[in-house]
């Protein structure tokens, strides 16, 4: 149940998330294999603009492609409609918008 | 005759509507049998209440569709010998489409998707006024020649998981005529038919699977079809038209 807006703001999502994926990898990378303390990961991203910036971007991303995701998988399974399907993505894109920067800034606020 | 014996077993679902019964018939095997030649000798021989459609039997009219061992297929060209399973073999109607009667579907979603995808001529001149020369060897005329081979036999419509899931899809072959359409130059209405596959049931809701394509008996690619509908949708909705 997509029309063509819909189907671009996912495609442009996941274009905006190929970069961020990647990058979010090599945080990951460097973290695990460098062996730091919850500490010391908090300390390079509390205060960081640029760690705040890169996974609020990378949340936002989230939150547009899998909501609309979500829409589609719920419409094919459960043939879901109208105001109903409307509802549910814009609840799922809100919901996931919210628990992913408020864990963003958890990280990040100063 | 074949290895396995002198008959084989085929079992045709039966009944109207979504509420039907197996039935099997014992056909006589011969070497050079079609599965629409089974259908027809159990409609002649061992049951004539038995409803099927066809008409031309080559593989031009595209009426004889039907799953068999649960792939849809053109019946006139397709062989016994392919498609037999321990010397058995499962006809079932076309899925996707509301059954009338044992093997024949009614077709009218089908087409009434053709016209909603704007696959309707809209011409651009009158009777009075001179055809228009088209250019044999341009690239849209070449895009449109293969695509305009299309038997509407139903074959895509039925193999396709995206109609299964979502019945408002406007489905592969409607697309594909839509795109014939989108690269006629004597088709004077581009951006109402990319509007009309824009919307809510329109190419976009396309997975991707590929399963019109492998499919298709007349080796079409509508998949690549819909692929172009999309990127000309996303073109004409940024204001840049190929054409411009």
């Amino acid at each position: 149940m997509l029309d063509v807006r819909l189907y671009l703001a996912q495609r442009l999502s996941a274009m905006l998330m190929v970069p961020l994926v990647l990058g979010h990898l090599v945080v990951m990378t460097y973290a695990i294999r460098g062996g730091l303390t919850t500490a010391q990961i908090l300390a390079r991203t509390r205060g960081s603009v640029f760690f705040m910036l890169f996974y609020g971007l990378f949340a936002l991303a989230v939150s547009v492609h899998a909501a609309i995701g979500l829409r589609v998988i719920l419409h094919e399974t459960a043939r879901v409609t109208g105001v109903w399907l409307t509802a549910f993505t814009v609840v799922a894109g809100i919901g996931l918008l919210l628990l992913g920067e408020h864990a963003v800034l958890v990280v990040t606020w100063p | 005759m074949s290895e396995h014996g002198a008959h084989i077993d085929v079992t045709i679902r039966r009944g109207t509507g979504a509420s039907g019964w197996f039935q099997t018939y014992r056909v006589p095997r011969q070497e050079n049998q079609t599965v629409l030649d089974v259908v027809s000798w159990i409609q002649q021989y061992a049951d004539p209440t038995l409803s099927y459609r066809f008409a031309c039997r080559v593989g031009m009219c595209g009426s004889c569709s039907m799953m068999v061992n649960g792939q849809p297929r053109w019946t006139c060209r397709t062989h016994v010998s392919k498609v037999l399973q321990s010397n058995s073999v499962r006809i079932e109607p076309i899925r996707n489409l509301p059954v009338i009667n044992d093997l024949v579907t009614d077709m009218d979603p089908f087409f009434d998707k053709w016209v909603r995808a704007g696959g309707v001529h809209h011409p651009t001149r009158t009777r009075k006024d001179a055809i228009e020369a088209i250019d044999p060897g341009s690239a849209a005329r070449v895009e449109i020649d293969a695509r305009i081979e299309c038997i509407n036999c139903g074959v895509c419509y039925a193999a396709c998981d995206t109609v299964a899931a979502n019945p408002g899809f406007l489905g592969p072959a409607a697309l594909q005529r839509a795109w014939t359409l989108v690269n006629d130059p004597k088709d004077g209405a581009r951006q109402q038919i990319l509007d009309a596959v824009s919307g809510k049931g329109g190419c976009h809701n396309c997975h991707s699977m590929g399963n019109c394509t492998r499919y298709c008996p007349t080796d079409l690619n509508p998949l690549a079809a819909i692929a172009g509908l999309k990127r000309e949708t996303v073109r004409s909705l940024w204001g840049k038209r190929k054409n411009a």
